[in-house]
């Protein structure tokens, strides 16, 4: 893959001073990919956002974007955008002026850059707001004038820090689907930050899953949701019964367990999702803790052997009575297998 | 007395302590006597013509403008990258820095004026000129550091980034996204100086030699010869000056948000 790699980050490792806030990342994206950053607060996304972009230089390892390597170029000379999460809008020009700032730099023809800008302030909706200054707009109106103002520059990357998170609900789905027209009209290669695993899941081609300054997993959105390779993954997706494999047995609160079919060998944990668990029949056996009913399905708590279980069902179903005992399954075959129990 | 009497009366007295000597001045300047009085006596605009024609006072006032202007220009070349520093690296004794140059709004001006004359122009002969451009220039920087560090506090340093990320240089994003925004605060800043060293006296008293004397100075000397009424017609156009300079600011800059 690495000959196809647009933007590739090779033993990357990034210190604020003493402490190392990434270490020895590597990643490499495709042209035209839209990649997710997606991890806990304090992970790194932001940090190694910065890098790419040059507000940041690595302690160590390589950064090489489209065949050249750019560790050392400055960050004015990269050609890779960045949209603030605090949009960083020049208060003192219009909306016109903020997109236009970087083509005048250019110095191109005050033409071009009369046609540029129009264009992209239409397609980001805000032809009407050209003259006003980023105080006079809303929020989410800003931020649009923040993605035309790098678009503009055509940059060869274009990074997105939580591009979403200060909008609500309703301008956050326009946006998603503003950024994924973007992108396919554009064909940019986009890397965007989030806190959220759904936005992740229906916006990216591949998400980057990151935890404590390294990469957890790298993965198409199915991967990860349905393949997670380690027990912070399959947490962070919805996997909320966890345990670990040992020796092809399953350790669990009252010692390990035994299973019918057998393991592949470098099985470190099985995990299933609540609707995962088969209720009413199976091997284990088990006392509803609690009951807790979504619209479509009820989710149980369970006090069980094998320790605490989140089982689901279709609400649909009766009631199952809180202290009632019950029999239920963990169907292995259904079950995401972890490499990696940490 | 009820706070509703109290107010309005407390109030009155504020302005009228404010305001009132201003409009005795005024008066006393348009007085037909011969000598500095209130009420005036009678009305004529010779005492205002009379400024226009004192060979010292048109010195000492030039004297006074340049150093005003000079001075407060200087302290802002030196203030603005000062502030811009400050407050936005973490610098070594930051803290110390900041204290240092704030030193001369609390060391008194006459322990300055003495010291900078008993120890800088006695023993090393230093030019009257240049000294007292120095002390000004380190006067009015305290004033240029705050202002111009307070509306710099106001901006976000995101912009600058986003500057150099759309291809400008480091040293090209000052100039092209700070200096804008924090243009009022400069020009608050330079008034503030302005006026401050338009206007010192403790200073400027122990540095005064041959033909070398700022207005304020030579106001005080004129008055021990000649108390005529000039002298209120000096200030009273020098108060008409700082109206000026105040509304104009105002007016173009919305000023009154910056101090
Ligand atoms: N300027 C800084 N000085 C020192 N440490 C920093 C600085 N900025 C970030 N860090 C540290 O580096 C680590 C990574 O921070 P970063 O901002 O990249 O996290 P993030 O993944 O973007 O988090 P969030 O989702 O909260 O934005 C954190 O532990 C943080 O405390
Ligand atoms: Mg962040």
């Amino acid at each position: 893959m690495s000959d196809t790699a647009f933007l590739s980050l090779e033993k990357l490792t990034l210190a604020y001073g003493d402490t190392v806030a990434v270490k020895d990342l590597d990643l490499s994206i495709r042209k035209g990919e839209l990649v997710a950053f997606l991890g806990p607060s304090g992970c790194g996304k932001t940090t190694t956002m910065r890098s790419i972009a040059g507000l940041l230089s690595p302690a160590s390892g390589a950064i090489r974007l489209d065949g050249a390597d750019i560790t050392r170029v400055s960050a004015n000379k990269r050609s890779v955008g960045l949209v603030f999460q605090s949009y960083a809008l020049f208060p003192h020009l219009t909306v016109f002026e903020n997109v236009a700032f970087g083509l005048r730099l250019k110095k191109l023809p005050a033409a071009e850059i009369e046609s540029k800008v129009t264009a992209g302030l239409k397609s980001v909706g805000l032809s009407k707001f050209s003259a006003r200054k980023p105080g006079e707009l809303s929020g989410g109106q800003q931020q649009r004038v923040a993605l035309a103002r790098s678009m503009v520059m055509e940059p060869k990357v274009l990074l997105l820090d939580e591009p979403l998170s200060n909008l609500d609900a309703r301008l956050r789905l326009e946006m998603r689907t503003e950024l994924q027209r973007v992108q396919k009209e554009t064909g940019v290669t986009m890397i965007f930050v989030t806190h959220d695993q759904g936005e992740a899941l229906s916006l990216a081609d591949r998400i980057v899953v990151m935890l404590n300054g390294a990469i957890e997993q790298i993965g198409t959105p199915e991967d990860i949701y349905n393949r997670p390779v380690s027990r912070f993954v399959a947490d962070f997706v919805g996997f909320e019964n966890i345990f670990a494999v040992e020796g092809g047995k399953l350790k669990a609160g009252n010692g390990p367990i035994d299973f019918s079919g057998s393991l592949p060998p470098d099985t470190a944990g099985l995990v299933w999702r609540p609707r995962m668990v088969t209720l009413g029949s199976g091997p284990f056996q088990g006392t509803v803790r609690g009951a807790s009913f979504s619209g479509s399905t009820r989710e149980y708590l369970l006090d069980s052997p094998l320790g605490a279980i989140k089982a689901e069902e279709d609400a649909t179903l009766a009631a199952r009575e809180t202290g009632s005992a019950i029999a239920f399954d963990l169907p292995v075959e259904k079950a995401a297998r972890l490499k990696k129990f940490g | 007395m009820t706070p509703r009497v109290f107010s309005p009366l407390v109030l009155f007295l504020v302005i009228g302590f404010l305001i009132g000597p201003f409009f005795i001045i005024v008066a006393a300047s348009l007085s037909g006597g011969e000598t500095l009085a209130f009420p005036p006596q009678g009305f004529s605009l010779q005492w205002v013509a009379k400024v226009f024609t004192v060979e010292s006072f048109r010195e000492s006032f030039a004297i006074s403008m340049l150093l005003a202007i000079g001075g407060t220009a200087a302290a802002l070349v030196l203030g603005v990258p000062a502030s811009y520093a400050l407050s936005r690296y973490k610098l070594p004794f930051g803290e110390t820095i900041r204290t240092i140059v704030s030193l001369p709004i609390i060391v008194p001006g006459i322990i300055v004026g003495l010291a900078l004359l008993r120890y800088i122009v006695v023993p090393f002969g230093m030019n009257i000129t240049l000294t007292l451009f120095l002390a000004h220039t380190a006067l009015v920087l305290p004033y240029a550091v705050r202002v111009v560090s307070a509306s710099l506090n106001n901006l976000r340093s995101d912009i600058e980034e986003a500057a150099v990320l759309l291809g400008s240089s480091r040293a090209g994003a000052f100039f092209r996204v700070v200096m804008p925004n924090i243009r009022s605060g400069i020009l608050a800043a330079f008034i503030l100086g302005f006026v401050t060293s338009f206007n010192q006296v403790p200073v400027s008293l122990f540095l005064s030699g041959p033909g070398v004397r700022t207005l304020p100075i030579d106001m005080l000397s004129y008055m021990e010869i000649t108390y005529d009424p000039s002298v209120a017609a000096l200030s009273a156009l020098l108060a008409f000056m700082s109206i000026g300079i105040v509304f104009l600011a105002e007016r173009f800059l919305g000023f009154s948000r910056y101090v």
